[in-house]
């Protein structure tokens, strides 16, 4: 079947079996960044934007983005590159698998609600599992954003 | 301890890798290999222990976009096995490719290959399969001479000394000891004993096992796969396929974590089979659900600890007794066993007069267990840990300052680790110091919420190696490179632990130059100076050595060459900051300068290769302490803060040494609490993915804190120890004395569920 749909912000259509997956539909169009971790929508790691918000790609079918707007971190990397960086200065990606899903889903976090609390970040990412890290050094990335962030518009004022 | 200025060793340098990795750009084996290639399945056994009385491929070849179909009949009849470990290796040579037994649920029964995944998941159904159903053994306690021999075959095969038999279903057997230990015991106050059960918790990995193969232009079998263990891979496929070791070439991309899983060869041979079959290039990749079933598990033990001590708290006898489950095969077995008492027992050298370890490791029809952080000591933690915790309380004394009388201390020699001496140990400026940070006197008492909740906290202390003495070789090349910078080449994989910035930082050191200035490149069979591999807390302590003696003699070279370019001896030179100079100050070359003439009518490499081993394995240490909520309704845990100290020499890179800890205390939390395994009666494994095998979540840990008192091993780099390992120890044992703490029920079976903790609290009023 046809699948039409905009992809990273640039129109692409496709033929798909009825029963691929978005995650594998977003694979073979060379979204690599998106990461399969279990087949029970468990882990998160296969997170994208649909239509903006986040969903598990591995628990969507590609038809039905057909007709939607469907962002990966390929397409998010100047919103993702300021934040990702405090990441990095703890340390805490680690093995990197986790990242994207994590990154995708801090992303839809921080759009929804830009200055979270530590409960309010934990509670919102709990779906994204990392077997690595042992979350402290994410939040604590997390917490040295926001703050860099704070701090910026602090002095902008 | 050494007070040095470093200008790269600890400091919190950014991961190499760092940014790649979070941007999410392709790094890992399914993202950098063609994805026009055959898809690789297998068949799996539904029977826990069974014989293929006949097997009809056939009409599963039919089935358009099939290209093979292999089954046992078709696979070199040549045992090994699939352990990465140094030849001549400790676990037994027990496999093949394919078996026409199989012996666990999920044992490979054939393997399939077809040019799309719908293709091969049709064929896999058409592949018709007769079973002898057989006996088989699923309790480990009844393996040992049991009437039913997991691999009774002729051809089976130990090449080491560990008291293999498997006409007895043994993987290995041992006794030792030290002192007069029954004579000890008799004389001791008092004199406990308990057994503990721990289960075959699994590495859960982000990234499951998964290799591609293909035949490159020189005609020999490239394998492209997510290991720890590039040279052992090399054999290991080679062992399998029956062929030689020069047509192998084998190279890891990223790895997605590996914790040990990847120590074993769970994935290779199957692609590599095919593609040695048809001369295609092929692709595996493991389901979360065959990871969960058939990966490399924690070998699930049991442990039967006897402690003598008299009332004054003087701890003066040990006797542990464990039993290991390796499941079908032996991977790992032999050796895991091994730290379950050599890294538990040691801790309390300080007053320990006698000490017996007796162990025998069996063979069971259900999955085989591999290596996992911790290889055992962790098992032998839970159960020697909560049995001082258990003493503290039966003589109402301080379970601090019971370990401060007991432990092992600086300068002390270890009968029960091997004879070795605790060169380095900051055992107990880290109990001190964490008793501190938590503030274990204060918020000693049990406390009850106005909810009814109950607080209450607990500790335990721990030991692991750095390497394996006598055995593991970590090497490596550094060249320098146009405008002078350098490659540093190594076979050691970074699987996310970030060894190759800590190798750069130690070289960057050496080197006098920037990190920056260090290009790793890493880790591959044929261009990578010769490494055992990233495992038991090997690569900062012995690669990390290897870099800096490599380092050393690459500015040998260097003077030598400058010596040639200024008309003078080397001995008159130095290397210092980017140059090389005249020790009298009155010339120099620059590192841009002597890169430039290497390249130019040179026949002096400007490149060294070293390699490093140690005959000792200097332990890191490590206390934690955590505080944890008891729902007195429903029995659930919650950690709430958890505070640990580790002593792993010099932290090379303190970021990337916390985030270890980190790790593996969420880890400890979840083998503690919440990972089960269990088995239905025909031996299948119930917890098959995440949804029912449930990990820690950032909700289920609780606050984590991580200092270091670190002590300085001249042995390592820079006074560096390990950290991988030891972090994963102290959760089990420090939870379950909270939860004892708050219940008066011990629980000496992990995980302990809410179920447990609740039927504990019906029999034990708190």
């Amino acid at each position: 079947m046809e699948i039409k749909l905009i992809l990273n912000g640039r129109p692409i259509v496709r033929e798909a079996e009825p029963d691929t997956l978005l995650i594998d539909f977003v694979r073979a169009q060379g979204c690599l960044s998106v990461k399969r971790g279990c087949e029970t929508s468990n882990c998160g790691l296969c997170t994208v934007m649909l239509d903006g918000k986040p969903v598990l790609s591995c628990g969507v079918l590609a038809a039905r983005a057909s007709g939607h707007r469907v962002d990966t971190l390929e397409g998010l990397q100047a919103e993702a590159e300021d934040f990702v960086a405090f990441i990095a200065d703890q340390g805490a990606e680690q093995c990197g698998f986790c990242n994207p899903g994590f990154v995708m889903n801090t992303i839809a976090l921080l759009r929804e609600n830009p200055d979270p609390t530590d409960e309010e970040i934990k509670a919102f990412l709990v779906g994204n599992l990392c077997r690595c890290s042992g979350y402290e050094g994410q939040l604590r990335g997390i917490r040295a954003y926001l703050d860099a962030k704070k701090a910026r518009e602090k002095e902008a004022q | 301890m050494e007070e040095k200025k470093y200008r790269a060793v600890g400091q919190p340098v950014r991961k190499k890798d760092a940014m790649q990795l979070l941007l999410g750009k392709p790094a890992y084996v399914d993202d950098v290999t063609p994805r026009d290639c055959l898809v690789v399945k297998l068949l799996r056994s539904p029977h826990a222990h069974a014989l293929i009385k006949s097997i009809r491929t056939d009409l599963a070849l039919k089935v358009p976009g099939m290209v093979a179909v292999y089954t046992w009949e078709d696979v070199p009849q040549k045992r090994y096995t699939n352990a990465g470990q140094t030849y001549p290796e400790p676990s037994p040579y027990d496999r093949l490719i394919l078996d026409r037994r199989l012996r666990c649920v999920g044992d490979p029964v054939a393997i399939l290959a077809g040019e799309d995944e719908k293709a091969v998941d049709r064929a896999m159904k058409l592949v018709k399969v007769e079973y002898e159903v057989l006996e088989p053994v699923l309790d480990f306690h009844k393996a040992k001479d049991g009437p039913v021999l997991v691999h009774p075959e002729d051809n089976w095969r130990s090449l080491c000394p560990v008291g293999a038999d498997n006409r007895r279903n043994l993987v290995a057997s041992e006794t030792c000891g030290d002192g007069d230990l029954e004579a000890v015991m008799a004389d001791c106050d008092l004199v406990l004993e308990h057994t503990f059960h721990t289960k075959a918790c699994q590495q859960a990995m982000m990234e499951t096992f998964r290799t591609y193969t293909e035949m490159d232009h020189y005609g020999r079998l490239h394998v492209i796969s997510s290991t720890q263990i590039v040279f052992h891979v090399r054999r290991i496929v080679a062992n399998a396929l029956d062929i030689p070791k020069s047509m192998i070439h084998v190279e890891k991309p990223r790895i997605g974590g590996g914790f040990g899983a990847k120590q074993t060869s769970v994935s290779e041979v199957y692609p590599a089979f095919v593609t040695w079959k048809t001369g295609r290039a092929a692709k595996l990749i493991y389901t979360r659900a065959e990871c969960q079933t058939i990966g490399s598990p924690r070998h699930e033990m049991e442990l039967t600890v006897r402690l003598g001590a008299n009332r004054d708290g003087r701890i003066r006898a040990l006797d542990v007794y464990t039993l290991s489950n390796s499941g079908a095969y032996g991977e790992h077995g032999p050796t895991t066993v091994g730290l379950s008492g050599h890294k538990s027992i040691p801790l309390y050298t300080g007053s320990l007069e006698a000490f017996r370890f007796v162990y025998d490791v069996v063979y069971t029809n259900l999955q085989a267990a591999g290596a996992y952080r911790g290889y055992g000591a962790t098992q032998g933690v839970f159960a020697v840990e909560s049995m001082v915790n258990e003493l503290a309380g039966k003589l109402g004394m301080d379970p601090v300052q019971l370990r401060l009388q007991n432990m092992v201390r600086e300068g002390m020699v270890m009968p029960a680790y091997y004879g070795e001496t605790a060169t380095a140990c900051a055992l107990d400026r880290c109990l001190e110091r964490c008793a501190e940070l938590f503030g274990w006197k204060e918020r000693f008492p049990v406390r009850k919420l106005p909810n009814g909740h109950l607080r209450s906290t607990g500790v335990a202390m721990c030991m692991q190696g750095s390497g394996i003495s006598g055995v593991d070789v970590g090497s490596a090349t550094v060249r320098l490179g146009d405008e002078g910078f350098f490659t540093l080449s190594i076979g050691a994989a970074d699987m996310g632990t970030g060894c190759d910035t800590i190798l750069a930082q130690i070289a960057a050191e050496c080197l006098e130059c920037p990190v920056e200035n260090i290009a790793v490149f890493g880790a591959d069979s044929d261009a990578s100076p010769y490494d055992s591999g990233s495992y038991a807390s090997s690569t900062t302590y012995v690669t990390g050595r290897a870099v800096e003696k490599a380092c050393t003699k690459l500015k040998e070279e260097m003077c030598a060459l400058a010596a040639e370019m200024l008309g003078c001896e080397s001995s008159a030179l130095e290397y210092a900051e980017g140059c090389v100079r005249r020790l009298d100050g009155s010339a120099q070359v620059s590192l841009a300068d002597l890169a430039t003439r290497s390249m130019v009518m040179n026949t002096r490499p400007i490149e060294a290769t070293c390699s490093n081993s140690s005959p000792t394995s200097p332990p890191p240490y490590m206390v934690g302490m955590c505080e944890i909520d008891i729902d007195p309704e429903t029995g659930k845990v919650t950690p709430i803060d958890y505070v640990s100290v580790v002593d792993c020499g010099t932290p090379i890179n303190p970021n990337l040494a916390r985030i270890q800890a980190e790790g593996g205390l969420v880890q400890g939390m979840g083998m503690a609490l919440y990972e089960n395994v269990t088995y239905s009666d025909k031996g299948a494994i119930a917890e098959n993915s995440f949804m029912q095998y449930k990990i820690p979540s950032r909700m289920d840990m609780g606050h984590l804190r991580v200092e270091f008192e670190s002590s300085y091993e001249q042995s390592g780099p820079f006074g560096a120890k390990s950290i991988g390992e030891v972090v994963i120890n102290t959760p089990p044992p420090a939870i379950a004395h909270a939860i004892w703490r708050a219940t008066g029920a011990w629980h000496r079976e992990l995980p302990i569920t809410p179920e447990k903790v609740l039927m504990g609290m019906q029999h034990h009023e708190p």
